[in-house]
């Protein structure tokens, strides 16, 4: 007789905690051959709201960390995807109907990824920053400050790898992001939602949302204290729309990207959330 | 129609101290300079000297000493709305006996209680009340809060009233707060007067004077530079301890802010012989840290301040936790809640 | 009894584990050297910790030679993702075995434990943390889209800051792609082989990194070696000048850090006392063993005594003694060989005329101490203001304007490090323009980061070390050969992102 299994509650990842949707509803997440695997949270506006809250929350304290010690944080999520690789293997074989070593492969590429990501936490700012010479008795320096609360509409396609090309980059400059997975393939982000919890992440810095982007993301897009929009996986949407809505409180927009090289790691993508500020300061010996 | 646009100048409250300093004819705007023309502060700097005391290792006998310098140091402090002539009581029995599965614990230096809570504190003393027994060993002080404390908010009648009832009532020692409105506005003038009229209000009918320590509510100050000025303000004004915090603003004490007060408290000595006390209160919860306090004091203005007319911790909780180190120490073994008094 | 004579507070030895004989660590594995094996000593005590091997000449050809292999055979065909995975795991390690690295760096060196547990092995952490990071983004290095390695990198390093020169040297250039040979200082050979285990638990490729331990002789086998392709020498000038003879003609690239006689200046509006903390911290920090300490005092004379004095009274609680004690500041002089210098120089300052004074401390029978010591009133033209005493000695003179502050501060063949003091940010910044120094602390001073570039000017030496200067050092511009992949990617690519912009 085999044993029988306990299989888990996926709920959404808020302010650090694990609460179901206020709406108490929820939507199935099958497999790739369509058997029954998982009751996932389907979130409402309300659950943005809270996102966005708890976001702004964490967000004093995330970018008022060293940027040594962001890249050491980020560095450790690495280590704990690491560690939990076999059950994020077995999560993508069920949902994306893809075999182990497929899996295996997307796996070995997102912490691959996040590594790469960690790496330019206290660094970036010394590609992006610079002195600038300016034509007077003025010391100058631009530097690249995170520009907020960073909404997210991951790639929709991939479980793991999509989420994670597009939540790392926003987090290294001090950013905190609410984001909505793959409405498909929602597994994966929740069980990386796990790492987040048992790592050094303030709660708060990163909020997951599973359930209908197309009911969600106006709601971001539109909400006031949000500051950045990442459209990368609002390809199916009415993203134009999307990006009109974003335009009342001028948020800064990433438009959808369709494919393979969806949210391929890029400087450039960490460098969109910020914003850079300049600083005059006289000089005289006298 | 003429408009005045400078305001006329003030002759401020005489005080001996600043008389000397500053001179006979010193004004707020000469005040004003004075405190403005201290070297400052960086905190950076501020900040890691006093991480830096806070690496020192004090272990075994050090460590033992330490304990119970701490516990001579402490003003056991209840200041609750809700306090009672009962809870004043049971206060005062823990101090007199911290800890009763060990006799040999000192006592703290005072209990420290709302103004109209002190006739119940001076009651429950009796023969151990300082103000009575003259300051005999194991005696212990009842100061009071007063001057509207925590806000300061009130009539200048109304501090003075609330002060000279607390000590009428037989306090020996008041800490009063400093008009942090009028501070943060400019008006240094005004704080000082106040300071002085608090410092006249506690002499008592026999000439002598409840002791004055001055709350700058460095909470509140916000700046370093600021503290720093508000301490050389409170002590030129003739307070005879200055003291961080009241306790119900965080930040309340740290270890940084009570760093600069003693070095104010350092400089003071130098220039003028005289010795002034500080009190960090609010915050300090573990011998741990009440230790780094101690060593603080030690390295910045020397082992001599470690007694209790020149330094004071403000803390409740602190004592037990104290009282649990001691035990380890005794017994070997780690010690409980269950093992220490609640007051 | 006296709270402030602290009780002892000793941290254990018993986290150590070490041999009683070390090799060299040539291709992974420990070898015996071939040379006359010598003795490290605890400068505290002058006790015996270990045996360590000399590596002849046959042995750094060795070590060289398996650095080549390496290189061409495994570690230029490496990623920069995998290189970067490594030195990750490098970082992981000494965070891992940190109180254990500390507790044998302050045995060797003599530094009070205190330092080497909260200054050094962090930042050494730090080190590899930060160009771990750089090994697979070295197109953005500022060399070109792809730049090369140079091949096998010989480095040498000093006694003063062992383990933390070690990573200044290594992090950077396995970040880039180099293999290296490294030779630690004859007083400080241990936490370079404890690093060596580091590197074996790492799984690091045999030959990437290799550690020769011997004297000047290995040293110079080492950076004359004809198949080495760039030399990194930490120490005096005298002997980086000699290299730098050494390598004329040849296409060995070469960056030295050598001595300096640093300013720090103390304006009169300075927070008083956080500049006294800046003054005992820039001289007395690592027994003043440190080749940016500010061995210079230049107050501005209307402040002269008041902090001349007020130095004087925080050396009173300054404590010298056994380095293992937790409350130590002030530990051992290196070696007996520093300690006769730092005597003579003293000497000579009294001679001059200087007037020294000496805080109080007990000196401990055994061992190399030297109290801290101040040397007021002294003259530009004093040998103790321009000659480098690399131990516990302050120098002090004084300057009446900003522009005579600089050119004091200047008037030196050093230019490493300088300090400023003073609340107006305006005369900070113009100060700082103005000294020929390469690095500049205002309101602070001896302060380090692995992402903050370090180097000097002049005499001091040149090249930088730490930030995304410190990796052109190790790198040369240039589009990648067929066959190798230095500054090539994997999957993590840089590709640029063609289309949304702010």
């Amino acid at each position: 007789m085999s044993r029988l299994t306990v299989p888990k509650t996926y709920k959404l990842y808020i302010g650090g905690k694990f609460p179901r949707s206020e709406s108490g509803r929820t939507y199935e997440v099958v497999s790739a051959k369509g058997a029954f695997l998982a009751n996932a949270a389907k979130a409402s506006r309300k659950d943005a709201r809270d996102a966005v809250v708890a976001a702004r929350g964490a967000l004093g304290g995330w970018a008022g960390a060293t940027a040594y010690n962001r890249g050491q944080v980020l560095y450790r999520i690495a280590e704990l995807m690491e560690g939990r690789r076999a059950q994020f293997v077995d999560e993508i074989q069920q949902t994306e109907g893809v075999s182990a070593s497929v899996a295996g492969a997307q796996v070995d590429e997102a912490i691959d990824r996040w590594v790469w990501y960690a790496g330019w936490a206290d660094k970036f700012a010394q590609v992006v920053g610079n002195a600038n010479p300016v034509a007077g008795p003025y010391f100058n320096i631009s530097v690249p400050e995170p520009t907020g609360v960073v909404a997210i509409v991951a790639p929709q396609d991939s479980g793991l790898l999509g989420f994670v090309s597009a939540v790392a980059p926003a987090l290294v400059a001090g950013n905190t992001v609410v984001v909505v997975a793959s409405e498909r393939f929602p597994l994966s982000a929740i069980s990386l939602s796990e790492v987040l919890a048992t790592s050094d992440v303030p709660g708060g810095v990163v909020n997951i949302l599973t359930g209908s982007p197309a009911e969600i993301a106006p709601w971001l897009a539109s909400h006031a204290d949000v500051n950045a929009l990442d459209l990368v996986g609002a390809g199916a949407l009415e993203w134009i729309d999307l990006q009109i809505a974003a335009a009342d409180t001028l948020k800064r927009v990433l438009t959808p990207e369709n494919g393979q090289d969806a949210a391929a790691p890029s400087l450039d993508r960490i460098a969109f959330f910020t914003e850079t500020k300049t600083v005059w300061h006289t000089k005289s010996l006298i | 129609m003429t408009i005045e646009t400078t305001p006329p100048v003030r002759t401020l409250a005489p005080a001996a101290r600043a008389v000397e300093v500053l001179g006979g004819d010193f004004t707020e705007a000469s005040l004003r300079r004075y405190l403005n023309g201290i070297p400052g502060v960086d905190a950076v700097g501020l900040e890691q000297r006093a991480a830096g005391l806070g690496t020192r290792s004090i272990k075994t006998t050090s460590k033992a000493w330490a304990l119970d310098k701490i516990i001579e140091l402490i003003d056991l402090t209840t200041l609750e709305g809700a306090d009672t002539p009962g809870k004043v009581r049971s206060l005062v029995a823990k101090a007199l006996t911290p800890d009763p599965s060990d006799l040999s614990a000192p006592r703290p230096a005072a209990v420290c209680v709302y103004g109209d809570m002190v006739p119940y504190a001076v009651e429950a003393l009796g023969a151990s009340h300082a103000g009575r027994s003259g300051g005999a060993p194991g005696s212990v002080n009842v100061a009071a809060v007063a001057t509207a404390f925590p806000s300061g908010r009130a009539s200048l009648a109304v501090k003075l009233a609330d002060t000279a009832d607390a000590v009428a009532a037989g306090a020996d020692e008041i800490d009063m707060v400093i008009d942090r409105g009028a501070f943060l506005s400019g008006r240094y003038g005004l704080v000082f007067d106040e300071i002085v009229a608090v410092k006249e209000a506690c002499r008592r009918a026999d000439g002598s004077y409840a002791h004055l320590k001055v709350i700058l509510e460095t909470g509140e100050l916000n700046t370093y530079d600021n503290v720093r000025r508000a301490s050389w303000l409170s002590i030129l004004a003739g307070g005879d301890f200055i003291k961080t915090s009241t306790g119900k603003v965080s930040p309340a004490a740290t270890l940084p802010v009570t760093l600069l007060m003693l070095e104010v408290v350092r400089d003071w000595h130098k220039l003028t012989g005289e010795e002034i006390g500080v009190k960090p209160a609010g915050g300090i919860r573990s011998s741990k840290d009440a230790i780094k306090y101690l060593v603080t004091v030690a390295e910045t203005v020397g082992e001599h301040w470690l007694q209790p007319h020149l330094f004071r911790f403000g803390a409740s909780s602190l004592l037990n936790d104290v009282l649990l180190q001691r035990q380890k120490l005794t017994t070997g073994h780690y010690s409980g809640a269950d093992y220490v008094t609640i007051d | 009894m006296s709270f402030l004579e602290y009780a002892p507070a000793p941290e254990s030895r018993a986290i150590l584990n070490l041999r009683d004989q070390y090799g060299l660590f040539i291709d992974g594995e420990f070898v015996d050297g071939n040379g006359t094996p010598f003795q490290t000593i605890s400068p505290a005590t002058e006790e015996r910790i270990a045996t360590i091997s000399t590596a002849n000449t046959a042995d750094v050809d060795a070590a060289v030679a398996a650095a080549r292999r390496a290189y061409e055979r495994t570690w230029s065909r490496m990623s920069g993702s995998d290189r970067g995975k490594y030195l990750f795991r490098i970082a992981r390690l000494v965070q891992e075995r940190a109180r254990e690295l500390a507790v044998a760096e302050s045995l060797d060196n003599g530094k009070p434990i205190k330092e080497s547990r909260d200054v050094d092995v962090p930042l050494v952490a730090a080190w590899f943390f930060y160009y771990a990071g750089w090994a697979d983004k070295l197109d953005h290095a500022g060399l070109g889209p792809a730049p090369r390695a140079l091949g096998v990198a010989a480095q040498v390093i000093p006694w003063n800051f062992p383990l933390l020169m070690l990573a200044w040297k290594i992090a950077p250039a396995l970040a880039a792609g180099n293999t290296v040979v490294l030779k630690p200082a004859e007083t400080t050979p241990l936490t370079a082989l404890l690093f060596a285990e580091i590197v074996q638990q790492a799984g690091l490729p045999a030959g990437v990194v290799n550690i020769v331990t011997g004297a000047g002789e290995t040293g110079r086998d080492l950076v004359n070696h004809p198949d080495v392709n760039k030399v990194a020498f930490t120490g005096s000038t005298a002997v980086g000048r000699e290299i730098a003879r050494a390598v004329a003609g040849t296409d060995k690239k070469l960056t030295l850090e050598l001595g300096g006689k640093a300013a720090n200046i103390v304006f009169d509006d300075a927070p008083i006392d956080q500049a006294v903390e800046g003054i005992v911290n820039g001289i007395f920090f690592n027994q003043g063993h440190v080749c940016c300490a500010g061995s210079r005092l230049l107050v501005q004379e209307s402040i002269h005594d008041e902090v001349v004095d007020r130095l004087k009274n925080r050396l009173s609680t300054l404590r010298l003694g056994d380095p293992l004690d937790k409350n130590t500041d002030i530990g051992a002089i290196n070696s007996a060989e520093q300690l006769h210098r730092i005597r003579e120089l003293s000497d000579i300052g009294e001679a001059e005329g200087a007037d020294r004074w000496t805080a109080d401390c007990a000196i401990p029978e055994n061992g190399f101490w030297f109290a801290p010591t101040i040397f007021d009133n002294v003259s530009t033209s004093h040998r103790i203001a321009r000659e480098e005493i690399f131990g516990p000695v302050l120098s002090v003179l004084t300057f009446r304007t900003p522009a005579e502050a600089i050119a004091k501060a200047n008037n030196t063949p050093y230019g490493l490090s300088a300090g400023i003091w003073s609340d107006k940010g305006s005369r900070i910044l113009a100060v700082a323009d103005k000294l020929r120094a390469g690095v500049i602390w205002a309101n602070t001073f001896n302060r380090f980061d692995p992402a903050s570039p370090f180097g000097g000017y002049k005499e001091s030496g040149y090249g930088r070390e730490g930030g995304r200067h410190g990796l052109a050092a190790y790198l040369t511009p240039g589009r990648a050969l067929p066959g190798t992949s230095a500054g090539a990617l994997t999957s993590a690519s840089t590709t640029t992102r063609k289309g949304a912009k702010k």
